[in-house]
């Protein structure tokens, strides 16, 4: 136990509050208050329960929904795939047969498991969160410690409501100051990994804080967590404030009353005291922040929109200077070239870290009034159904069909290669997806990942471009 | 889970950093139910061409490397993706051990839940087993997870670290989830008993009817 007096970080104090017991050496046994399950990565835990007889025993900290394997097109219509049929199929006699509370595939409450449970109000401040994915990292724009783990760790979850853990190193990420019109928090985060690199949080967790970061609205802040991982930490937060509260009040499954205003006490305490320790500091000045766009096969592969391609012999340490060159040759890219002007075949909007409602309004403000460029394949993929429906209900759906976009169902779709959304070989994408690996959209597929804002400017003109250019001054202010 | 005590095995060198999960194993073979049969995948983006067919130029395709029970890389192994499907692919291809400078977290840890030992080294200790690696099967390595010690071939011992909760779950071959509920069922329920938890509301039933997530992020 640390003492009360020793200032700590909001994961300290998180992580202090969910120790069951610390062992000699060290590791702590870690209670989970929530768990979210999708049907890839959970079959062979519920088998393996089945195995050794055993319940979940907390049903009612559990929900799970289908994402990944699911097709975006008509729902009318069954699944397709065999393999993927019964994939779903298997997660619904799972959640049935243990008890587990799930959204079938045809609500409208389906949609990725990292938008469904902010938004169904299952994610909250001050809990810890786990799910069979390492995009869970999302949740902690609650203030919440929320991480990805692997299918014998969501056993171990569904078995025991506990994990064991390793305390966490703690670093401060700040962005002080306000960000240029047109610039999101996708752009934000991408110049952090940029910065610091994928392994520039390994070992740690890391508190998003600063004046540019307390603007963020919530779909912000999620889009910043979501991408923790591709900076290689084992989560990311954001301290609960005054929008986390108004966001989160009201939703389903939130404290309800007076629950809720016991609950917010608790929750104002959630901040990191004045002079806790940070193993690691980083801070970035809002006002240099660009559009951003990677450029290669690893997130930290960022680029202003304005900047040029790396070349290999710029590089002193052969190894790196190889890695660019086979990067180029997987790109299809000249080195030193401007990346502004680079033709797409594809533009994919959606994903867990960029398909909320927020998201949507920010690329359909780009794109009214104009077309998709031709030969261009350009979707967008809501977060949710009550995304699409809330969409729907705006009218933005009608400014995507009228551009020429794709009005599709919800999912993870093109962000992973696994569904029937995929890139073929040899195809780009500008994508508000999270992960630009070799193959990641489909086998050979060339990724660049962008803002929502920037896809879609990327749709009008059949290039990857500076959004800006096309956002009118009050537009471009409004962008977040 | 097989425990994991001492090898002796060739090594296959892949010297790329950042070896990402859906390299190891691309999502598209993730439809599986089970945890087995996934070997035939490891590596597909950069073993088979488009056809299917095998890249001689990989390393796992060269005879010398086709039982390879060691496989070593640069650094920050296992990033991206959680999908356990990642050591379980391993495993299934014969994979027991797997050494780098540095690994990503969640993939480090999905290594021990399947009995398969990640090692860290420095970087110019791989440098010197990926050399050795590329003697093929002519130069063997053992790794003893006991003493903590892998011998190179010319019989050089490098000694390495390891978590000591870790090492023994490995050497015995440990159940987790069973070890959990046989030593700390009493200190879960007391933890679950704390008043201090009585906000946390359940996941079975709503507290108000499903509505529609409307304009501004409030709902209608």
């Amino acid at each position: 136990m640390q003492n009360p007096v020793t200032p700590r970080t909001l994961y300290d104090k998180i992580w202090d509050d969910h120790v069951v017991k610390t062992l000699e050496d060290g590791t702590s046994l870690l209670y989970i208050d929530r768990h979210l399950l999708h049907e890839v990565t959970s079959p062979q835990a519920f088998e393996s329960l089945r195995a050794a007889g055993r319940p979940v025993r907390r049903p009612d900290a559990t929900m799970a929904v289908a994402d990944h394997n699911v097709p975006t097109s008509d729902r009318s219509q069954p699944v397709e795939d065999p393999q993927s049929r019964l994939q779903i199929e298997t997660l619904e006699a799972n959640v049935k047969e243990f008890g587990v509370p799930y959204f079938p595939l045809r609500s409208r409450q389906q949609g990725i498991v990292h938008v469904v449970g902010p938004e169904q109000g299952v994610s909250l401040p001050g809990m810890t969160i786990v799910c069979g994915d390492s995009h869970t990292s999302t949740h902690g724009a609650f203030g919440s410690l929320a991480f990805g783990i692997g299918t014998s760790e969501v056993e171990h979850v569904l078995a025991t409501q506990t994990l064991l853990q390793k305390r966490s190193k703690n670093m401060r990420v700040r962005v002080e100051g306000d960000v240029a019109p047109g610039v999101t928090a996708k752009d934000i985060m991408l110049s952090i990994i940029g910065r610091i690199g994928t392994a520039g949080g390994t070992g740690h967790v890391i508190e998003f804080a600063g004046s540019a970061i307390r603007k963020l609205d919530m779909a912000g802040r999620m889009t910043l967590c979501n991408m923790s991982i591709e900076a290689g930490a084992r989560a990311g937060m954001v301290a609960p404030d005054e929008t986390t509260f108004n966001y989160v009040k009201g939703r389903p499954f939130a404290p309800q009353g007076e629950a809720f205003e016991q609950a917010v006490a608790y929750w104002k305490t959630l901040t990191t005291d004045e002079g806790a320790h940070f193993d690691e500091e980083v801070v970035l000045d809002a006002a240099e922040i660009s559009p951003s766009v990677t450029w290669g096969t690893s997130p930290e592969d960022v680029l202003p929109i304005t900047g040029t391609v790396p070349r290999p012999e710029d590089f002193a340490d052969p190894a790196k200077a190889e890695r660019i060159r086979r990067t180029l040759a997987y790109m299809g890219l000249e080195a030193g070239q401007k990346i502004a002007g680079t033709p797409v075949d594809v533009v994919f909007i959606g994903s867990c870290t960029n398909s909320r409602i927020e998201d949507l309004r920010a690329a359909a403000a780009v794109l009214k009034g104009r077309k998709v460029a031709e030969g261009v394949r350009a979707m967008v993929v809501p977060g949710s159904g009550l995304v699409r429906y809330a969409a729907e209900e705006e009218g933005l759906d009608k400014i995507f069909r009228d551009a020429g976009f794709e009005w599709r169902e919800a999912g993870c779709s093109m962000c992973l290669g696994m569904n029937p959304d995929k890139l073929s070989a040899g195809q780009r994408s500008a994508s508000t997806s999270n992960r630009n690996f070799e193959g990641r959209q489909g086998p050979d597929g060339r990724t660049h990942l962008c803002s929502p804002t920037m896809a879609a400017a990327a749709a009008v003109t059949g290039t990857l471009c500076d959004a800006r250019d096309l956002l009118e001054p009050t537009m471009a202010e409004g962008a977040a | 889970m097989e425990k994991f005590t001492r090898l002796t095995s060739v090594a296959a060198a892949l010297p790329q950093e950042n070896v990402d999960t859906d390299q190891i194993i691309p999502a598209r073979f993730l439809k599986t139910i089970q945890r087995t049969g996934l070997g035939k995948h490891l590596f597909a983006g950069q073993r088979y061409d488009a056809k299917g067919n095998e890249n001689p130029d990989f390393v796992l395709n060269k005879p010398a490397y086709r039982k390879a029970g060691i496989l070593i890389t640069l650094d920050n192994l296992g990033c991206g993706s959680s999908r356990e499907h990642a050591p379980w692919a391993l495993l299934d291809f014969g994979i027991r051990c797997v050494i780098a400078p540095s690994f990503a977290d969640i993939f480090y840890n999905n290594c021990f839940k399947n009995g398969i030992l990640p090692i860290r080294l420095s970087r110019e200790q791989c440098l010197a087993l990926m050399d050795d690696a590329s003697h093929g099967e002519n130069a063997r390595l053992t790794v003893d997870l006991e003493k903590q010690e892998i011998h190179r071939p010319d019989g050089e011992v490098i000694s390495f670290e390891m978590d000591p909760f870790r090492r023994q779950v490995l050497l015995e071959g440990l159940d987790d989830v069973a070890q959990t509920l046989k030593n700390h069922e009493q200190s879960i329920r007391e933890f679950e008993a704390r008043p201090s938890r009585a906000w946390i509301p359940s996941t079975k039933q709503a507290g108000r009817p499903q509505s529609v997530i409307g304009a501004k992020g409030e709902q209608a």
